[in-house]
């Protein structure tokens, strides 16, 4: 008796799961669906299947700017993604292996950034690069993007750093070796999984990026994919089931990258979640 | 020796910290000066007001109609992504569930890896009355929908944003509960198991308690996540219809950018700094809880 009313139980349970995903997927696939619709189909019977499979709208999309836009995003965040792991991962060794004074004042100063708000930066960042004439540069948003990401990943591999053993280093002193190259052939190869854990959690974050870039750049060839999409959906004549095109080909490839690296994304994510 | 050792030290900080300094602490300080100022980009006038700004704020309605709406936010995503998240990773790691967990799993989590710039045009469309989805389903459960327009009426489209932002990230906070639960060790759970504990109770004195630490940091995160919330409005209705979805960031946005008042809006850019600086406080009090 117990045995069945539990078993009901987890069949509602199950039920409730399915439910959910239902929930999760439907927008999921209506999206890639309008996408092969024309206009007024959508308009008729936004429920029903296309009559005929446009693969118009996808080439027209990709055309219209999503194939630009991509390789600007792509540009951006791998530039942003580089630039702010690779001083991170300088700057996190002597914070976090070496001894010096003034070492507390500079672990606050990367503490009290991962507290700032890129909000409250907006305006002052937008009138110091109006001042150094970077409006509409790329440039200045592969620096902003990278500094925002500079104190959390300092932080993470700061954490990762404090792990390695201390011993390896000493052995490696007392055969002679300088500071720069127990860095290069000792903590850094060791260093591989958290740096790979930054530059994802890095990556996503610039890659999702709007607020920067809709203040930063203004020409159209310049735009990321975020700040590409509102143009496209913002046109006077919008072709919705382009523009739900164009969503699509900028999902997929983050869902992809994820799929085949399921395993470094959740370590990554959860580096970057669980601590901050 | 010393010496050698405090170039290294210099060539390895530098270059980061003169970048934080300069991009991040720097313009907080000239946004504080900024908001002293009546000025504009576009304007050359720029004369002196003292704390007008903050004064003329505290009587701005839609500066109260934003935080409300941050508020709501806030709210919101703490039920959905700290409650029904911690609920759904705890189930998805009983017994019974372990042989469907990773494609569950698999797909909540899909929606966290689009833009929320994505997200927010899909649902736009979704929610639209003419072309959506939303709508006709509604009237199939037969529901009058002729007054339903989620994001065009000023009472419902703060609600549908928000729900759309839970849409998209239970799932990210479902898998960062489930490796936390994960990690829980699993001598405890057979002690309680030998105790005859249920799943309930296991669940209350077992899994709660060992995640109190994440489930401090994963809320400090939702917290600034939501006051900082720009992409999702700003995408689906720039803060109207009206100003009814206007929230901090979006109005800092919209008189900065649109109306020009560049002095108000780092006003405005200061109370968020000063927001998300209370919470960091405690975000950084939970580090070092974590530390010891």
């Amino acid at each position: 008796m117990k045995k069945a009313r539990l078993k009901l139980l987890h069949g509602l349970i199950y039920f409730l799961f399915i439910l959910f995903a239902i929930l999760i997927i439907l927008p999921l696939i209506w999206m890639v669906i309008t996408g092969f619709k024309t206009n007024k189909e959508l308009f008729l019977s936004p429920f029903a299947l296309p009559r005929k499979w446009e693969w118009e709208n996808y080439v027209n999309a990709w055309n219209s700017g999503i194939g630009m836009y991509l390789k600007n995003s792509l540009l951006v965040t791998v530039i942003s993604t580089l630039l702010s792991t690779s001083l991170s991962c300088f700057a996190a060794y002597p914070l976090s292996r070496l001894h010096f004074k003034s070492k507390r004042f500079w672990v606050y100063l990367i503490m009290g950034g991962l507290m700032l708000a890129p909000q409250s930066s907006l305006i002052s960042l937008y009138k110091m690069i109006n001042w150094v004439h970077l409006l509409d540069t790329q440039l200045a948003l592969e620096v902003v993007n990278a500094v925002f990401r500079i104190p959390f990943a300092t932080f993470l591999i700061m954490t990762f750093y404090k792990g390695i053993s201390y011993s390896l280093d000493e052995s490696a002193y007392i055969d002679g070796a300088r500071t720069g190259q127990i860095f290069c052939r000792i903590i850094l190869p060791l260093s591989k999984p958290i740096i790979a854990s930054c530059s994802i959690i890095s990556f996503r974050a610039v890659w999702n990026e709007l607020m920067f870039a809709n203040v930063l750049l203004q020409s159209s060839s310049k735009k990321t994919v975020p700040l590409g999409l509102i143009n496209m959906q913002g046109m006077t004549t919008t072709n919705w089931t382009e523009v739900i095109a164009g969503t699509v080909i900028a999902s997929v490839p983050l869902i992809i990258a994820f799929l085949l690296m399921q395993k470094q994304f959740v370590r990554g994510l959860t580096a970057g979640s669980v601590k901050g | 020796m010393e010496k050698k050792n405090k170039k290294t030290i210099v060539m390895y900080l530098a270059p980061a910290m003169v970048m934080i300094i300069v991009f991040l602490y720097v313009p907080i300080i000239i946004n504080f000066i900024n908001s002293l100022f009546n000025w504009g980009a576009l304007s050359p006038k720029r004369s002196f007001v003292g704390v007008t700004n903050y004064t003329k704020m505290f009587n701005d309605g839609v500066f109260w109609t934003a935080i409300r709406n941050n508020f709501i936010f806030v709210v919101l995503s703490l039920i959905c992504q700290i409650g029904v998240s911690l609920i759904i990773a705890a189930l998805l790691e009983e017994q019974f569930m372990r042989r469907l967990q990773n494609i569950f799993r698999t797909i909540y989590f899909i929606p966290s890896l689009m833009m929320a710039t994505v997200v927010g045009i899909v649902f736009k469309m979704i929610y639209s009355p003419t072309l959506g989805l939303v709508n006709p389903f509604l009237e199939a459960v037969g529901i009058d929908t002729s007054k339903i327009d989620l994001l065009g009426n000023s009472s419902s489209a703060i609600y549908a944003i928000t729900v759309m932002s839970q849409w998209q990230y239970i799932g990210y906070m479902v898998i960062l509960f489930v490796v936390a639960i994960q990690n829980i060790p699993e001598d405890l759970y057979e002690a309680a198991a030998i105790d005859g504990a249920g799943t309930v109770k296991r669940f209350l004195k077992i899994t709660l308690p060992q995640l109190k630490d994440t489930i401090i940091v994963n809320a400090i995160i939702i917290l600034t996540g939501a006051i900082r919330v720009f992409d999702e409005v700003f995408v689906t209705t720039k803060g109207g219809p009206g100003t009814s979805t206007e929230t901090l960031a979006t109005y800092l946005y919209r008189v900065g950018f649109k109306n020009d008042q560049m002095g108000y809006a780092s006003a405005v850019a200061f109370v968020i700094f000063i927001i998300t600086f209370i919470l960091g406080l405690f975000q950084m009090k939970s580090y070092q809880l974590e530390e010891e």
